[in-house]
């Protein structure tokens, strides 16, 4: 298996305090990689530092087949990133948004507008062109804002928490989005906290405290932790840690 | 029952932003000492109802009592005896742990100690951190202390605005342990929260959706009457099998759920054998197909798709 995303050691300390303590993980080309745990285990920090955002103390990684410390420019360009607090302009229209983001990336006018029109038919909102975002349904504006973070073919998407407050219905659309890309070829990185979700995972890990304490696909955790469920797993690893 | 029952009555009520309708006519009534959750998504129209019946946010129409108390004419009256969270974090980041609770409770014209037992089990974790200012906490213990200073004054219904949006999944259990332990001191509390799987920890929800309540019952009489039959099918490519099961004859609706797809069919019919059958011959390989009893969602899912809530063409 090819691996896109290659952590080996990485530490990361504010002043004293150690927000990643020593990871060690690999994801693989195409693979929905599940990144879970408690807030304040550490995933925001490890995620901002794949993402080229924010340098680690050490550690050796490789994103994309670049280098972490040397390379961050090249690693923005290959990467996409959607979260549920930030993906969209709302004072823009859906077309103004996917050519600033295009633009971004470099990608030419003409190649811009001739893959919008292919992506507006697949969400059948070729209508919503010219609408702006703010006027659209939150369901929508989710699918829009992740059709735009792998507009410009990313090797790997992170996604951190894309579908919180989202409703039942579109979370699943937007889920089937998620396989549709990963089937393409597209790594994605995915942080949740809906259990039912780590499950549409190829593998996860569960960050507690600083540390990734299991990491294997849904199937291995729950045998491995004599679970029926991911919340189950989750619950058993995260309550261990507060405990102490 | 008499109108001393309720908590909360709600006839009628519509808010309207411009040309978005947020609440488009609501009528229910809350019992006294209930744990009553209004469960949907973002932009339903929850915060619009919570702020209503906070008395900070006035309705177009329609008539909100809070123990009988009109929420627009006894506004003063109402404040006291409410005890409100708002979504938002909304203490003063500036203030310590314990001057943002000092102030509240001087607010309400009382102090620490006279309600102290209510939220001393809340407290106890905030306690080794009094002295931090309160902007500086992790996103847990703003949620404790934003807790610890709507009770204070010890209100009579409490007001919970999606405590447990963003909290990782064991907090949010923590959490609703808070609640039930205050529900037996017959406070009466209402939460709104986007997790369906909350719904069972409430006494009765409303589902809500796009400025209606789609239903108002207690969980289990919801998860009871789903209408159709529910199988749980997996086989090792789950992406494939959605697509496959969606162009099953007898497939009336197909979800995800975890690690296996819900399909809906006609709850006369009997199909497990059929879908095993069809799958096999699409080549699919680890096949399991079970009954699968209907859960919040698979109704929220259901309710939704049946009053056309879902703005979305697919």
């Amino acid at each position: 298996m090819e691996t896109v995303i290659n952590v080996k050691d990485l530490v990361k300390k504010f002043g004293q305090f150690v927000a990643n303590d020593h990871l060690n993980f690999e994801v693989y080309k195409g693979e929905i990689f599940g990144f879970l745990g408690a807030n304040g285990a550490g995933k925001t920090t490890a995620m901002r530092i794949l993402c080229g955002l924010s340098s680690p103390t050490s550690g050796e990684i490789n994103v994309g087949g670049f280098d972490i410390y040397t390379e961050t420019d090249l690693i923005k360009k290959n990467i996409g990133y959607m979260s549920q607090r930030f993906s969209l302009y709302e004072d823009l229209t859906v077309y103004e948004n996917i050519r600033f983001y295009g633009g971004i990336y470099g990608i030419s006018r003409t190649d811009i507008r001739e893959r919008t029109d292919e992506l507006l038919e697949k969400l059948n909102m070729t209508d919503s062109r010219n609408k702006l975002v703010r006027d659209l349904p939150l369901g929508w504006r989710q699918k829009i804002a992740f059709s735009v973070a792998v507009f410009h073919k990313p090797q790997i998407v992170f996604l951190d928490e894309p579908t919180g407050g989202v409703d039942p219905i579109t979370r699943r659309q937007f889920w089937e989005m998620i396989y549709e890309s990963a089937r393409s070829g597209v790594t994605c990185f995915v942080t949740t906290h809906y259990m039912d979700e780590a499950e549409y995972c190829d593998r996860v890990s569960i960050m507690v405290d600083g540390r990734i304490s299991a990491l294997d696909t849904p199937e291995g955790l729950k045998k491995q932790f004599s679970a029926v469920s991911m919340d189950e797993v989750f619950v058993k690893l995260a309550r261990k840690a507060t405990a102490l | 029952m008499n109108d001393t029952d309720f908590s909360i009555r709600i006839r009628a009520l519509h808010k309207s932003y411009g040309s978005l309708q947020a609440l488009k006519g609501l009528d229910v009534d809350i019992r006294q000492s209930e744990l009553f959750g209004f469960i949907g998504p973002d932009g339903a129209g929850k915060t619009s109802l919570f702020r209503i019946i906070a008395t900070l946010l006035l309705p177009d129409s329609g008539e909100v009592t809070v123990n009988g108390l009109n929420v627009v004419k006894d506004f003063r009256q109402i404040r006291n005896i409410l005890g409100y969270m708002p979504g938002r974090f909304s203490l003063y980041p500036d203030l310590s742990v314990e001057q943002n609770l000092t102030f509240y409770a001087h607010i309400f014209g009382t102090d620490i100690k006279t309600h102290y037992h209510l939220i001393k089990d809340i407290y106890e974790h905030l306690e080794p951190f009094k002295k931090r200012l309160a902007g500086q906490l992790s996103g847990g213990m703003k949620q404790k202390l934003a807790l610890c200073c709507s009770l204070i004054h010890k209100p009579e219904i409490l007001i919970l605005d999606e405590p447990t949006t963003g909290v990782d999944a064991v907090s949010r259990k923590e959490f609703w342990e808070m609640l039930g332990k205050l529900k037996k001191e017959g406070i009466s509390i209402i939460v709104s929260t986007p997790y369906m799987d909350e719904a069972a920890l409430c006494d009765r929800v409303a589902l809500m959706q796009s400025g209606t309540l789609m239903r108002i019952d207690k969980p289990e009489a919801i998860v009871k009457s789903f209408p159709k039959k529910l199988l749980a099918v997996r086989s090792a490519d789950m992406y494939l099998l959605m697509q496959d099961l969606r162009e099953f004859d007898a497939s009336l609706s197909i979800n995800l759920f975890g690690s296996k797809v819900h399909i809906a069919v006609d709850p006369g019919r009997s199909v497990q054998e059929e879908i095993q059958n069809y799958l096999q011959k699409k080549g699919h390989t680890d096949i399991i197909v079970e009954e699968a009893s209907a859960g919040i969602e698979d109704c929220f899912i259901e309710l939704m798709n049946k009053t056309g809530a879902h703005g979305n063409r697919n």
